[in-house]
């Protein structure tokens, strides 16, 4: 997953809209993504004063709307991409026209096989019909 | 390891990702050039041996394309200047580089491959008929998936020496045969095209058939399928079937995670849980299906095999497919590429849309069937749609059979239980 952090993109009001140019650059790049048969998935994301947040402290669900005063990066859109090694991803996303405010970060998605058998187990559905 | 030694290490696994990235682009876009996959992929190495000696040194370049490209031209013109004993062909070639007629100021020309064609090219090449299934399946890894003959081995079971015996070989099969570097002509596409897709969709069965615990190389090669077809689908939009096979890849990788418990046993479709299917990717084959509908009206045998697929991808649960419109798309396929599995096939989903009477009735026409003749999964229906009739005694002996049949331990103790169940009732 690339995650893209736009700086400044935590004070952005609701309505906000990218830049014209950067815009034509990205779809360009999203294209590349494409044509290589990588891009499984991309959005954008309003920005934080259009969201919520809910938080658990304290055992009950707390909501808090947008925007958030300690926020210091927040995410402004992310790609989902097929790369064989974490070098793969990073190659991508340098290949991105991002600004010089903007940081992207690659994160790997987690696959079930990866985790122990009792995980994968506890996460299996207690009721399934055995095989046959 | 040294600092120094976990440097090279890091640098190693860069290159390696540019050379996934880079290295179809710069073969077909050499290939072009020298008019022979051969030479082209031998350029391409030595640009990619000349990376790794300089690169930990000097740092991934800025557009690190544009550098092989570079640098795979440069050699071009030095070995075919210091060759001594040079054919024709090279002569010819290395005059023509010289003589400015691919002058130096065109790299950034050449490396620009906007539509696509060169690409294209290489697919077709690499596919072409002449060769061997293995021999296509062989080159179009290495020379389109950039996997090492090493990886190739490992995910296909076989020897490096082999691997690399049957790479040599189908390039001096396609020199030898003339085959130009060029897409098919509009009349003969849709046959070239076929065997293209052939290779994909072999590539990602391999992959498929994989099971757990296997060298994690034989599972990627779904990834490496599934990446080909989608980078064909941007080349020739307007071909149906290369959607369908994306859509019927992409469906079918969505249930990777859901075919194996967690002791590694396999579960079929009907039995898996589909909270573990991939949505992400089966709404992509729902996409891609969606696309081969729009640009065929008739279906093609990958696109009715999506729309099965597609089927069950749509249930939320067993019990809500629609059979009946399985069973259908089934006879359509029966038509098109007629064979006693899809007649199976037809026959369950028969059975389960009409009733195992129905079902029986298609799967007694395949008794005598004799390419069938040890597959057990033929005695194992039969034997579910006596079973469903009340004809446990016939049922018990076509179960038993089955289990005689298969060479997977774990699927003859099923059958056996459920012979045994027979008698019970």
């Amino acid at each position: 997953m690339m995650l893209m952090i736009p700086k400044g993109y935590e004070r952005a009001a609701p309505g906000a809209t990218p830049d014209l140019k950067a815009v034509a650059a990205m779809a360009k790049y999203n294209e590349t993504l494409q044509k290589a048969g990588v891009l499984l998935e991309l959005n954008g994301l309003h920005p934080p004063s259009a969201g919520a947040r809910v938080s658990f402290s304290g055992g009950k669900p707390k909501v808090t709307d947008g925007p958030f005063v300690e926020a210091k990066e927040v995410i402004g859109g992310y790609w989902m991409i097929q790369a064989k090694s974490k070098e793969e991803a990073i190659e991508w996303a340098k290949r991105c026209p991002a600004s010089a405010n903007e940081v992207i970060e690659v994160r790997q998605v987690h696959e079930m096989s990866e985790f122990p058998q009792e995980v994968q187990r506890a996460a299996s559905d207690a009721g399934l019909a055995p095989d046959r | 390891m040294t600092a120094t030694e976990a440097h090279r290490a890091e640098i190693h696994k860069t290159i390696d990702a540019v050379w996934r990235i880079e290295s179809a682009r710069l073969i077909a876009g050499l290939a072009r050039i020298v008019r022979d996959i051969g030479i082209a992929e031998e350029l391409a190495q030595d640009a990619l041996v000349t990376a790794l000696e300089q690169w930990p040194l000097s740092g991934i370049p800025r557009n690190p394309g544009a550098w092989l490209m570079a640098t795979a031209k440069n050699r071009a013109i030095d070995v075919l200047r210091r060759n001594k004993r040079l054919d024709r062909k090279h002569e010819e070639l290395g005059l023509e580089l010289q003589a400015g007629q691919m002058a130096v100021p065109d790299f950034e020309t050449s490396m620009d491959d906007p539509v696509g064609d060169d690409l294209l090219r290489l697919i077709f090449t690499a596919c072409h008929p002449v060769l061997s299934a293995e021999a296509r399946v062989a080159l179009t890894l290495r020379l389109l998936g950039g996997l090492s003959t090493a990886e190739i081995a490992r995910a296909f079971l076989v020897s490096e020496p082999t691997i690399a015996q049957r790479i040599v070989r189908a390039k001096r099969t396609l020199a030898e045969a003339g085959v130009p570097f060029e897409v098919p002509v509009r009349n003969e596409l849709a046959a070239r095209l076929a065997s293209v897709l052939e290779v994909i969709y072999l590539i990602f069965n391999e992959g498929y058939s994989a099971t757990a615990g296997e060298d994690w190389m034989r599972p990627a090669l779904c990834e490496d399928a599934l990446r080909l077809g989608r980078i064909l689908a941007e080349l020739v939009p307007e071909e149906a079937e290369v959607h369908g096979l994306v859509a019927l890849m992409e469906i079918q990788a969505s249930r990777s995670h859901a075919r194996v418990g967690p002791s590694g046993e396999p579960i079929l479709l009907l039995n898996q849980n589909r909270a573990h299917w991939d949505q992400l990717l089966i709404r992509r084959g729902l996409a891609a299906l969606d696309r081969a509908l729009q640009v065929s009206a008739t279906p093609g045998r990958y696109v009715l095999q999506a729309a099965i697929a597609a089927c069950h991808a749509r249930a939320r649960s067993p019990e809500e497919t629609e059979w009946a419109r399985i069973a259908a798309l089934y006879a359509e396929l029966a038509q098109l590429a007629p064979s006693p599995v899809v007649e199976l096939n037809r026959a369950v989903a028969v059975a389960m849309a009409f009733g195992p009477a129905a079902g029986l009735e298609l799967v007694d026409a395949l008794v005598a069937e004799r390419s069938l003749e040890k597959y057990h999964l033929l005695p194992s229906v039969r034997g579910d749609f006596l079973f469903k009739l009340g004809r446990s005694t016939e049922a018990r002996v076509e179960f038993e059979r089955a289990a005689s049949l298969t060479r997977n331990a774990r699927e003859r103790e099923l059958l056996l239980d459920r012979a045994r169940s027979c008698s019970i009732s």
